[in-house]
């Protein structure tokens, strides 16, 4: 379980969170939605501290996160699967090497264990045969899915995806949807996945949480999100065309 | 603060150790070409203008070799190759470790667990230290035998006297002093980039500025530390 109390950041004079609390549930799929530039990458980072929070306190398993010294929070940092929004791959590594990366720092597998992880995974993310490629041979999408590949690899009790299925196609869009929700029941993980896609919500959204300019507007689970009367919810649910003629019909 | 990091214990020793042979490779083996070239150059130039400078005059022949080893063992050896390098060595570390940090890929070590500072710069230092003072005595051989080169096929003085110039009182202490000179380069001219590249923020264009500024620093504090170390030791 991982806690957020009172947050808040600003960056210079930009306050880009302001008093956010949410309390993110073991083996559930917790969803940030939002518009862009609400605040849901920022949120993620401070969360697992690449931000330092101005205020308020991050809590995983019920310990004080932002109290602890470097040596606990590299404890807490192995445990955590971290997919970012631009991938983020090691660009000097093949993708093998790139899945392989923490588990060549941190565990005490033997090469053939860790390959057989790696290709795990990279079946798991529908990148099957893919190794010895680097990621300036990868597209946009493929990127994304080795990013999720690397962080999983480490089957981490805490897992964050930013955006892992925008710009993917809605047939691997909701592969991905599945691994993220099958991996986290699976491992009981949990899991704090950031998306605008409403797709993924009403699929996977056991725990939704809606962003607007850097407050939290609303939380509930996917059966009550379409039901809401908060007028910002409703025009950023209902933004969608297509969702708006499958209704009226 | 950076540099406890970098030099904060290891997570796993091997990791390192392959780490810093690659390094030795890329920063040692990759200078090879270069620094030949620029001995070559320097030792064949130096013993020209010098024998060009005392032709004719009372100072005896043997001088050209005398000043050729010299000049090249204890200053342009260990400097100007530290300058060469801090351009060539210097911006790609820059560069490198400043495209990781723009493409979050150091957020992402740092996310990991992974001490990113040790990860990234303490294998850069080590190889360079390692491996510098290797190249600046395969410069300075270079060097003196270019000059030897000249001293055959110019004419402009004789091999045998050139020969007695470069061992006319030799002091072992030179090349030591070049050598510890070397160490505190190496040092300068792989931290001060890995530093700019580790706290470039923003983007491309940044990476691009702050490479060049990790050049100019560090070249002038190679200057620097030549200066202090030439009046520490010298004196
Ligand atoms: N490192 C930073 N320095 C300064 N401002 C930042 C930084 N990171 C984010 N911001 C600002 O914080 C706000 C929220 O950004 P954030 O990346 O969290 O949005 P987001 O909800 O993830 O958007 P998107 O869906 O487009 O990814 C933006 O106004 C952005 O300008
Ligand atoms: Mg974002």
């Amino acid at each position: 379980m991982i806690e957020i109390k009172n947050i808040e950041k600003s960056f210079g004079s930009n306050t880009v969170l302001k008093d956010i609390s949410c309390v993110f549930e073991k083996g559930k799929t917790n969803l940030l939605i939002g518009a862009s530039g609400s605040g849901k990458t920022t949120i993620t980072k401070c969360i697992v501290g690449l931000h330092e929070v101005d205020k308020g306190a991050v809590l995983f398993s019920g310990e004080n996160f932002s109290e602890m010294n470097q040596k606990q929070r590299k404890e807490i940092r192995k445990q955590i699967g971290f997919m970012f929004q631009g991938s983020a791959l090691f660009d000097s590594m093949s993708v093998e090497e790139n899945v392989k990366f923490p588990m060549v720092m941190f565990s005490k597998k033997t090469s053939k264990e860790m390959l057989d992880r790696v290709n795990y995974c990279l079946e798991r993310v529908g990148m099957p045969n893919t190794n010895k490629l680097f990621p300036s041979e990868l597209s946009g999408g493929m990127k994304k899915r080795v990013g999720i590949a690397r962080a999983i690899a480490m089957n981490p009790k805490y897992l964050f995806c930013d955006e892992p299925n925008s710009g993917l196609d809605p047939q691997t869009s909701i592969l991905i949807d599945d691994l993220i929700n099958s991996i986290t029941v699976e491992f009981d993980m949990t899991t704090i996945v950031v998306t605008h896609d409403m797709n993924s919500v009403l699929e996977i959204g056991d725990k939704v949480f809606f962003l607007y300019k850097g407050e939290k507007y609303w939380e509930g689970d996917r059966h009550d999100i379409l039901k809401t009367e908060n007028e910002e919810l409703k025009n950023f649910i209902f933004a969608s065309k297509f969702i708006q003629k499958l209704l009226n019909n | 603060m950076l540099l406890g990091k970098v030099f904060s214990k290891p997570e796993k020793g091997s990791i390192y150790w392959n780490l810093i042979i690659e390094e030795i490779y890329a920063l040692g083996i990759g200078s090879l070409g270069i620094t030949a070239i620029i001995s070559l150059f320097m030792g064949a130039v130096i013993t020209i203008q010098t024998a060009a400078n005392i032709e004719g005059s009372w100072v005896p022949a043997y001088t050209v070799g005398y000043t050729t080893r010299e000049a090249v063992i204890k200053e342009f050896s260990p400097t100007i190759i530290a300058l060469i390098l801090a351009g060539k060595v210097g911006s790609n570390i820059a560069s490198k470790i400043g495209s990781m940090r723009v493409t979050e890929q150091i957020d992402a070590l740092v996310i990991m667990g992974v001490n990113a500072p040790g990860y990234l710069i303490f294998p850069k230092i080590v190889a360079a230290v390692f491996i510098n003072p290797f190249l600046v005595v395969i410069s300075m051989f270079l060097g003196v035998g270019a000059g030897y080169l000249v001293s055959i096929y110019s004419g402009l003085l004789d091999p045998s006297e050139y020969i007695y110039g470069i061992t006319y009182d030799f002091i072992p202490f030179s090349v030591t002093y070049a050598l510890i000179k070397t160490v505190f380069f190496a040092f300068a001219i792989t931290s001060i980039p890995a530093y700019h590249g580790y706290y470039t923020s923003g983007g491309a264009l940044e990476v691009g500025k702050s490479s060049t500024e990790a050049v100019v620093y560090s070249s002038i504090v190679v200057l620097l530390i030549n200066y202090i170390l030439t009046q520490l030791l010298l004196i």
